[in-house]
């Protein structure tokens, strides 16, 4: 019988890992501007190099670190909620991130946070305000959906769905009161984009997004029990309630703060985690990293696309995921739509 | 030595509406019971409140031990269970649900070992689904799907099987297959078995004891011959029939009247 072992999670894992590897450095040489990295690699002042390290890498950095997070919590939420239409952009907390950053661009917009005393520059608030608002929408659809200490599914579902639309109606009401060069930042968060930050905030998302996905992982075994349904995997041992207590809180986390530097990127989260399931099964031993994985490698050559398309501007990189993402996952359910969901 | 499973006065309601209602009963090791009852009746709940999906008031042990004092880990060891149904809305293969069962075995963070894969592989040889590994679950049929989920229970490696009308949606042929196994299963391995049940009939042919619920109580309990008469099957069914005791077996056989 075919099973998952060692031999498999590490042929899998690996290849996802070298294509990732291989990706980040691809994307951050291809842009609008041709580099030479011989040059870049030489002279660590030559405006190559300043392009590569100060411009690039660290944009390709984050939109791995967001597509791999994005990607994960895609999977933990289809399977917590056992719903495979289950995705982060849903959960209200992406809204409440939203709305929080938008309030913060418009009421204080010019107002900086320095790092460490200054001395690692200093970042804007809108984000802190934004992860501010997602903590709040968390506190609230979490809430909402507890009964008798279990979190449950359709009342989390739907919370979180009516939430982000009672969001979106706020949000486009202050766009129609902000004027126009306000209104531009607004739309950032609507569509998602991932611009270039410095690197502290890179290395901080990274790690935070890195640590948020082990536990989740840490957390396989008990996913595949939970998608068996509750009373199933409390007669296989598994304590249902807590372990999605504990899976809604850490994913929550993880989406607010990738919304809170990107908006709202979507697709991600939704279609990496089903075309990962027809590629390596659905045991959440595998299914986790490699999504994480993928995701990550999507959204680089996403946001690489994003960048060169309209060169010198710019496109949002949540139009290039569903622009390219959603005709493709049509393709899919409609040739593999039979193993994708038993339902 | 104590009995397997010791139920005590037991009591549980959906919000007002009370399902059991006072029940007491003892299992012991090795025991075959069927449990029947009309639709709502308290069959399903039971077997919920023994498992410890549901907690009732009132006191469930298990191997002398109340149930509310195992860890759930250690509860999915003692008791294994075959639901009625089951909704799987992610596409595993048979041996993979099948292996799930060895969650509460292995560690963790661990992948299956070969002890897992051995107590998997026997489960599905006992269960004639060793040819279905590698199919998706939710492309077998409902008997082939039923026989999956009675190896994934056999692979928990528990003493005491509960099982949930596992014949309910199942043809002729399959129904005796199921009740055949849950035979073999206890006579070969000892098994305690415990099964809430449809069809009186087959209860009749292959369970040695039965209990037969009535309103949440306990009707009658004991051997088929005492249980499905004539006078029982009225006061508790609402239902004229006749009993007959055909040779060989001589066990009670309920033909219905029209």
């Amino acid at each position: 019988m075919k099973v998952l072992d060692r031999r498999k999670m590490l042929a899998v894992n690996g290849a996802l890992l070298a294509l990732l590897v291989l990706s980040i450095a691809a994307c951050a040489l291809i842009g609008p501007v041709a580099i030479d990295l011989k040059r870049a690699l030489g002279n660590f002042f030559s405006p190559d190099a300043e392009i590569l390290f100060r411009a690039r890498l660290p944009r390709v950095l984050l939109g791995a670190a967001i597509g791999g997070g994005m990607a994960a919590c895609g999977v933990v939420l289809q399977a917590m909620l056992r719903n495979p239409l289950a995705c982060p952009q849903m959960l209200g907390v992406s809204g409440g991130a939203s709305l929080g950053g938008i309030l913060g661009l418009i009421f204080f917009p010019n107002w900086l946070l320095p790092l460490a005393g200054g001395l690692l520059g200093e970042i804007s608030w809108v984000p802190l305000a934004a992860f501010l608002g997602a903590l709040l929408s968390m506190a609230l659809v979490y809430r909402f959906s507890l009964f008798h200490g279990r979190l449950h599914a359709y009342h989390l579902l739907l919370t979180g769905v009516i939430f982000n639309s009672f969001v979106a109606a706020l949000i486009m009401f202050l766009n129609s009161i902000v004027d126009f060069y306000q209104a531009q930042g607004l739309l950032f968060w609507l569509m998602g984009s991932l611009s270039t930050r410095a690197y502290p905030t890179v290395a901080f998302i990274f790690a935070y997004v890195a640590a948020g996905f082990l536990w989740l992982w840490s957390q396989g075994l008990r996913l595949n029990l939970i998608t068996l349904g509750e009373e199933a995997a409390l007669q296989l041992g598994v304590e249902v309630a807590s372990v999605q207590r504990q899976v809604f809180v850490a994913s929550s986390l993880m989406i607010g703060a990738m919304v809170s530097v990107s908006g709202m990127i979507g697709f991600v989260g939704l279609m990496i985690p089903h075309v990962m399931r027809l590629v390596v099964g659905s045991d959440h031993r595998l299914l986790l990293p490699a999504s994480f994985l993928a995701g990550a490698i999507f959204l680089c050559w996403a946001d690489t696309l994003a960048r060169v398309l309209l060169a010198p501007a710019e496109l949002p990189v949540g139009i290039v995921t569903a622009f390219f993402g959603g005709p493709f996952f049509l393709f899919l359910l409609y040739r593999e739509g039979r193993k994708m969901t038993p339902l | 030595m104590s009995a397997a499973i010791e139920i005590e006065n037991l009591f549980f309601a959906y919000g007002a509406r009370r399902v059991l209602d006072g029940i007491s009963l003892a299992i012991e090791k090795g025991e075959m019971v069927g449990v029947l009852g009309p639709n709502g009746s308290g069959k399903t709940t039971l077997l919920k409140v023994v498992s410890g999906v549901l907690t009732g008031r009132g006191t469930v042990r298990l191997g002398g031990r109340t149930s509310a004092s195992y860890a759930r880990r250690e509860l999915s060891r003692m008791i294994a269970v075959v639901p009625q149904e089951s909704e799987i809305h992610f596409p595993f293969s048979a041996a993979e649900i099948v292996l799930m069962a060895r969650a509460s075995h292995h560690g963790r963070l661990a992948l299956e070992g070969a002890a897992d894969l051995e107590a998997a592989r026997r489960s599905m040889a006992a269960t004639e689904t060793a040819e279905l590994a590698n199919r998706w679950l939710h492309e077998l049929s409902g008997g082939e799907k039923q026989r999956v989920m009675i190896a994934r229970a056999l692979a928990q490696e528990a003493e005491i099987l509960l099982l949930d009308e596992p014949a309910a949606f199942l043809d002729l042929k399959h129904q005796l297959g199921v009740f055949d196994l849950m035979r073999r299963l206890n006579r070969e391995r000892g098994l305690t078995i415990v099964a809430a049940l449809h069809d009186l009939n087959l209860a009749a042919l292959f369970f040695p004891r039965l209990v037969l619920l009535g309103d949440g109580k306990v009707f009658r309990d004991g051997p088929p011959e005492d249980v499905l008469t004539e006078g029982n099957i009225r006061q508790v069914y609402g239902v004229d029939v006749r009993v007959e005791r055909p040779a060989p077996e001589r066990r009670p056989h309920i033909f219905l009247r029209t």
